[in-house]
């Protein structure tokens, strides 16, 4: 657990970092997340001393901070930046291996951890000796991620940690890491500016605004449902209502219609035949969804070039948002629901939908009340 | 060949005025001076580098000391120094002093601005995972200035060779013995011998220095390629610094 009473940070007079109180418990990853200059990034640095409070305590597990050693206490914590600040000098299996070093293991152990970590955040063992200039953005940030973890803390400060790829890399990494802490369950402090990252990762958020204060902590989906006042409502955004949608898994006795599909290759006439309103699923060999085709338009055999792909799909593990998204995505107006391994599970109308959300909103509206 | 007359005299190649004696009286004032300037210059420099204070004092000390007049400081520090002490230390501390002004400079700035110029995020990685100061600056910072703090020492090496041929000015030995004593004679031969030897003397040394500078900074830094090839075309195709 990582504590905050009542700390203030004052530059020149001017609060950053004002009165803030704040619990990140044990296990759990905690996101800071505010407008630049909210004093979020100030926050964090205050955990190990990299800025030092003007007044009030942090502790970590009950004990005060200001009363360890500055170098020790860094070392209890793993830390994490946005370009990842690797040694450029230094292979990346001896970047990974710095921690585990400074918490004195010894040099064939600690590599031997490295290249283990190097695995577990995905990276293949084969960068190992390379430098970091050779490595993509996304990758140094893996390999920040495993430095970090080479000493195996139980807390960790990550500072705007997956900001500085590209948003189809920045994606990858948090499922990824999502899925890391799953395993690892450090206690985690992150800070970003992103509120769908935050939404996204946090177990708890913790929304500043400029000025240095706390507005609001709760969880993701109480912030998208209740949020505190209008600076947090106007930040989490404006389609907070669908979004909300994201934590409600899909009911497992969901009722899907079975959908008859068609491969590539079939005649208009069998496609004609399989079709509902004029629309056909066109499946692979393997029964997973490929696309849409509308036989209207068919001049001959279902060839790719006929597919509609702007359909999503919506696996029967993810979330009512990802099933609305589906329905309002098809052309068919019915929304395909895959299993897990990606084969066609069913479909449902968008008019069915309605029934289906009608009971969140209510829960979301009596939480409300 | 007038110009080579005096390098191809075998008589020229022994004795206490021979090739021999003066190149090795040529290394020692050039080793000696950036010994002592780098003891005093790259101290300083990481410090600056590293704290980031006293910032104006490089930039100023750069600047004056470029504009120092060689000839002129070695005669005026002889005439100060000539009472205070006996023997040949009269001449050779007041060329000392002067190579090792000239010596200074490159090597401070090359120092700080290496360790000022470490990437900002990996010392920031290395402050926030529990590095000590003293760790941030051997492990990281020096590492990473290497590159900036050799240039910085060929360019006053290079500075220093050249000029150390003033000291016989001030009837001290070193190369510069060719060409002052080439020149009261009217032997140009003589002259030119001392001309190509200490061009020579530079190149060798900045080549060793450019060896040693392969052979230390991390090729993380240098960005060369891992395979041998890359190596054997870099040697073809020399330095960018």
């Amino acid at each position: 657990m990582i504590e905050f009473q009542g700390v203030t940070k004052l530059y020149d007079g001017a609060p950053a970092v004002r009165n803030l109180d704040l619990v990140a418990p044990t296990g759990k990853l905690t996101v800071l997340v505010g407008p630049s200059g909210c004093g979020k990034t100030t926050s964090l640095r205050m955990v190990n001393r990299l800025v030092t409070p003007s007044s009030g305590t942090i502790t970590l597990d009950g004990e005060p901070t200001d009363r360890m050693n500055v170098a020790q206490l860094r070392r209890r914590i793993g830390y994490v930046i946005q370009h990842a600040g690797l040694f450029p000098h230094r292979t990346v299996a001896q970047n990974v291996a710095t921690t585990a070093r400074l918490a004195g293991i010894d040099r064939k152990t600690a590599r031997r951890k490295s290249l283990d970590l190097l695995e577990q955040v995905g990276l293949s063992a084969s960068l190992a000796e390379r430098y970091p200039w050779q490595l993509s953005g996304g990758q140094q940030q893996r390999v920040g991620v495993a430095r970090a973890l080479a000493s195996d803390p139980k807390f960790m400060l990550m500072d705007e940690p997956f900001s500085a790829v590209d948003p189809i890399v920045r994606g990858q990494l948090q499922d990824e890491f999502l899925r890391l802490q799953r395993e690892i369950g450090k206690t985690i402090i992150m800070v970003t500016h992103d509120i769908d990252e935050a939404l996204k990762l946090g177990d708890q958020v913790a929304v500043m605004r400029e000025g240095g204060e706390l507005a609001q902590v709760a969880t993701p989906r109480e912030l998208l449902v209740r949020p505190a006042d209008g600076f947090v409502a106007d930040f989490v955004g404006r389609d907070r209502g669908y979004r909300h949608l994201g934590f409600a898994p899909i009911d497992n006795g969901l009722k899907l219609a079975s959908e008859p599909v068609v491969q590539l290759g079939a005649s208009p006439a069998e496609a004609a035949e399989a079709a509902i309103d004029g629309w056909v699923l066109v499946c692979d060999a393997a029964h997973r969804p490929l696309g849409w085709t509308d036989i209207a338009r068919l001049r001959g055999p279902v060839r790719e070039d006929d597919l509609n792909l702007s359909s999503t799909l919506a696996p029967m593990d993810g979330s009512m948002r990802e099933l609305l998204d589906a329905a309002l995505s098809s052309p068919s107006g019915r929304g395909v629901v895959t299993n897990t391994d990606g084969t066609l599970r069913g479909t449902i109308a968008l008019g069915d939908l309605g029934g289906i959300l009608a009971p969140l909103h209510r829960t979301g509206a009596e939480r409300h009340s | 060949m007038i110009l080579f007359e005096w390098l191809l005299d075998p008589a020229n190649w022994s004795g206490p005025y021979g090739a021999p004696t003066l190149i090795w009286q040529h290394v020692v004032y050039t080793l000696a001076a950036l010994l002592l300037a780098s003891a005093i210059a790259v101290p300083i420099g990481l410090y600056v580098g590293h704290t980031r204070r006293g910032e104006f004092v490089i930039a100023g000390a750069a600047n004056v000391l470029r504009a120092l007049p060689s000839l002129g400081l070695i005669v005026l520090l002889v005439i100060l120094f000539a009472p205070v002490f006996a023997s040949d230390l009269a001449f050779i501390v007041p060329s000392l002093v002067v190579l090792i002004l000239l010596a200074v400079p490159p090597i401070m700035t090359g120092t700080y601005s290496g360790v000022a110029n470490a990437n900002r995020a990996a010392v920031d990685a290395a402050r926030g995972m529990g590095f000590t100061p003293l760790q941030v600056l051997l492990r990281v910072e020096i590492p990473c200035a290497l590159p900036l703090i050799f240039s910085g020492l060929r360019g006053a090496t290079l500075q220093v060779i050249s000029t150390a041929t003033i000291a016989a000015y001030v009837s001290l030995g070193g190369l510069g013995r060719l060409i002052i004593d080439g020149r009261a004679q009217n032997d140009y031969s003589q002259m030119a011998a001392g001309a190509i030897l200490v061009a020579l003397l530079a190149l060798v040394v900045d080549l060793l220095i450019e060896f040693v500078a392969f052979a230390t900074v991390s090729r993380g830094l240098t960005r060369r390629g891992t395979n041998r090839f890359s190596t054997v075309r870099r040697l073809l195709k020399p330095n960018r610094s």
